[in-house]
């Protein structure tokens, strides 16, 4: 069933927002969403190392996360539509990040926070993986090691601009939102990975 | 420190180091490096110098590790007529009463890279045996966990070695490769 | 198991700890075993058991450390800590870096408190060296790990009172640190992993208007340790869920070559600034905090207390800091000051020589260690003449502290699991370096 000016109700139904047609009646319905979603993003917990301490830091007292909405760090993948990967994934916990990112419900959004993280920093060796976007796909990269809190915030209102402007929307449906990257194992381990869209 | 003392207390370094060269320690042979007093074992006599350590009041076992002398450079001269095999284990205790440290050198061959676990001496060996298992493929006899403690369970391969690449892929601008 | 037959006296620490460690407080069971039990998840042994996997994405882990708990009900039974999720081929990587650039590498290990692993590494070269650093570098060097003593034991009382629920002392936690930090941001120019402690002395002098920074910082913080006293060390809720729990005995700890607060909760007054001093500790006052019980509320007591201890310290080098050389004035191990690299032709070859190729460190091997707030922290290198180490071995307080978790969770409620989790304090970086 059409409704005129928002759309089928099917495509709505299947695809959320994204099925809502686009024209200057949805547009301010769009708008509001994406504000709403950036601010409130709700970021789970992944801190890995040093960068964990300067996240932490953000989220306490003097940077204050909480003047964004971002204070509550879920633990349940769940709860949280904000990944932000701080610190260095080594082998042993590719997988685990990869399953609390899945667990994550849609939208959701990663930052890489870090040099480790966004492409293996200093550790360029057979322990880390050279940058985590060969596992998720990373929305902002925040450089530094460890970027301070002030680089996070900057991180993250990069983030804050590109979803109410509904970039990462758009750009996630061309290539299907996931990495597409083949991940060879190197000196012999257990076979290759594919991470598909 | 004008030369005159440094002269003497160089003289008496040496001095202390001659006394302690040549002796035997707990059935080891002793040398000095860097003012720290060092034991060679071998694989058979690992356990009974350590239990004689244990005995003498060495009641805390601080650090065990292993190194691979493989593409080492320099000599290796080992006091006590030990042959230098490619692997060692270094173990290092501290007697708090008497505030004393030793480090125990053992040499360990790449035939047949097993040695005695101290875990019955001290329960703290559990987790750097298995660390240094995991990294060089030392195995520990009688060890209660022979299993690896930081690469994941089924990695091929002891990291740590010196015939195991570090693993680095090739960046434009290092001087790692020149390949474009 | 029991233990009741046998008194402290009759049975020695080390058979206590490796009965119990046979299967009775730590489970021994490989990952693959526990993956296998599946989503029925009791245990092999017994129907009434649960295995239960804990991380090592988890909030209260203190990082990422895994904990498989095998549990009867709320009871911990026996539980099995798995590491090796952040391990970062550290000591292979130093294979490959210079001695100057080797700083930049352990200084990432114990994150929460990097200069101390940059200390115990400058000091482990410079014995490998035979070089006597000057005596105002000796005094910054204490200066900046004692202050990062201070900033650590922040941490730890902040992430302690938030893992039991007391939210606000996270907060206010990191606020204190935050001050900390800001004067580490001055003299070393980052807030963490400074690479400033290098071998040779330290790598620049300290500002001017360092002494007032230090002084305002020794002024702000007593009123607000007292603060912390009165939001947690008397409090009934606090004290009902430190006291008594995650017990160790000295004999016990010993066995499983604790240290640092660990140890020191039980009782044993070791402390390596004491016992067996390093840089110009034997030149200042400053007291040992032990406990009696061996519980969590004793090692929150000692490092509250360590805090006002490192204080004194600071407030004492303050007074006695020395005036000279910042680092050796050695050619071949010091690079030129940069001023001079304009001057002098040979001071340029120097730099470049140094920061590319790297000083070579005689043939020999070394063991350093200091007092880190985890334990002791040592650092066992092997050089072979050239210019990368040979071998360096970090000896992580946290990977040692770890082994002790089972034995002290035995038999407590998974709540009190968190509590103790928290009171090691354990720092994964340097647990999987």
């Amino acid at each position: 069933m059409r409704i005129p000016g928002l759309g089928d109700t099917q495509s709505i139904a299947n695809n959320g927002l994204e099925g809502m047609d686009h024209n200057f009646l949805t547009g301010n319905i769009e708008n509001l969403v994406s504000w709403a979603r950036s601010r409130s993003l709700w970021p789970a917990t992944f801190g890995l190392a040093c960068c964990a301490i300067e996240m932490m830091a953000s989220g306490t007292a003097h940077y204050d996360l909480a003047r964004y909405g971002m204070e509550t760090f879920r633990a349940s993948p769940r709860q949280a539509d904000l990944m932000i990967v701080a610190g260095r994934v080594s082998q042993k916990m590719a997988p685990v990040l990869r399953q609390v990112y899945d667990q994550m419900m849609e939208p959701k959004w990663v930052i890489s926070m870090g040099v480790c993280a966004s492409s293996g920093g200093m550790f360029n060796n057979y322990a880390i993986v050279q940058g985590v976007d060969q596992i998720v796909p990373v929305d902002v990269y925040a450089p530094g090691c460890p970027p301070g809190p002030e680089t996070l915030l900057h991180a993250i209102f990069t983030l804050h601009t590109k979803i109410e402007s509904g970039e990462l929307v758009r750009r996630r449906e061309a290539n299907g939102g996931g990495a597409g990257i083949t991940i060879e194992q190197r000196d012999g381990q257990t076979a290759g990975l594919t991470i598909g869209g | 420190m004008s030369d005159e003392t440094a002269a003497a207390e160089e003289a008496e370094d040496e001095a202390v180091a001659e006394e302690a060269a040549g002796e035997l320690r707990y059935g080891a042979a002793v040398s000095e490096s860097h003012g720290d007093v060092v034991l060679h074992a071998t694989v058979e006599t690992y356990l009974d110098v350590c239990s004689e350590a244990h005995a003498d009041g060495f009641d805390q076992l601080i650090d065990l590790t292993a190194v691979d002398y493989l593409t080492y450079a320099g000599e290796r001269t080992l006091p006590g007529g030990l042959t230098p095999e490619r692997f060692e284990v270094v173990t290092s205790l501290i007697n708090h009463v008497r505030r004393e440290r030793i480090r125990i050198r053992t040499q360990v061959s790449a035939d047949e890279p097993t040695i005695p676990s101290l875990f019955d001496l001290w329960p703290g060996s559990e987790y750097l045996e298995r660390e240094a298992f995991d990294m060089f493929g030392i195995t520990f006899a009688d060890h209660p966990d022979m299993s690896r403690v930081l690469m994941p369970e089924d990695w091929v391969g002891h990291p740590l070695r010196k015939d195991y690449a570090v693993g680095a892929i090739p960046v434009q601008f290092k001087a790692a490769s020149n390949e474009r | 198991m029991t233990i009741t037959d046998e008194t402290p006296e009759t049975i020695d620490g080390a058979a206590r700890v490796r009965r119990r460690g046979d299967n009775a407080a730590v489970l021994r069971l490989s990952e693959a075993e526990a993956a296998a039990i599946g989503t029925d998840a009791t245990t092999p042994d017994d129907d009434e058991r649960v295995l239960l996997n804990m991380g090592p994405s988890h909030p209260s882990t203190h990082g990422v450390l895994r904990l498989m708990l095998e549990m009867e009900g709320e009871t911990v039974i026996r539980s099995k800590p798995v590491v090796g999720y952040l391990h970062t081929g550290m000591e292979k990587q130093a294979e490959q870096l210079t001695f100057l650039q080797g700083c930049t590498n352990v200084t990432r290990m114990d994150y929460a408190s990097p200069f101390f692993t940059e200390l115990a590494f400058s000091l482990a070269t410079e014995k490998l060296l035979d070089i006597e650093v000057p005596e105002r570098a000796v005094w910054i060097r204490m200066l900046m790990s004692e202050l990062n003593r201070i900033s650590s034991h922040l941490l730890f009382m902040a992430t302690n009172g938030m893992d039991l629920g007391a939210v606000s002392m996270m907060i206010y936690g990191w606020r204190e640190r935050e001050e900390v930090l800001r004067f580490f941001e001055k003299v070393t120019g980052l807030r963490m992993n400074h690479n400033y402690i290098r071998p040779g002395g330290v790598a620049a002098d300290l500002p001017d208007g360092w002494k007032g920074e230090i002084e305002a910082l020794l002024e702000l913080l007593p009123p607000r340790l007292e603060e912390y006293d009165v939001l947690m060390t008397g409090q009934p809720i606090w004290r009902e869920r430190l006291q008594g729990v995650g017990t160790l005995n000295t004999d016990e700890a010993l066995a499983l070559s604790a240290t640092g607060p660990i140890l020191r909760s039980t009782g044993y007054a070791w402390d390596l600034r004491r016992d067996q001093p390093y840089l110009a500790y034997d030149e200042v006052d400053f007291d040992v905090i032990v406990g009696t019980y061996g519980d969590c509320y004793d090692r929150y007591a000692i490092r509250l207390n360590e805090i006002r201890e490192s204080m004194r310290i600071v407030e004492q080098i303050l007074d006695k800091m020395p005036s000279g050389d910042y680092r050796v004035q050695d050619k071949k191990v010091t690079p030129p000051p940069r001023i001079r690299i304009d001057q002098s032709m040979e001071a340029l070859i120097h730099h470049f020589k140094i920061f590319t190729e790297g000083f070579k460190v005689p043939e020999g091997e070394a063991y350093a260690c200091v007092e880190s707030p985890r334990g002791e922290l040592g650092i066992y290198m092997v050089s072979d003449g050239s210019s990368t180490p040979y071998r360096m071995h970090v000896r992580g307080p946290s990977f040692i502290n770890v082994q002790t978790m089972p034995h002290l969770m035995r038999d407590s409620l998974i709540a009190d699991a968190v509590a103790i989790i928290s009171s090691v304090d354990p720092i994964m970086g340097e647990v999987d370096r």
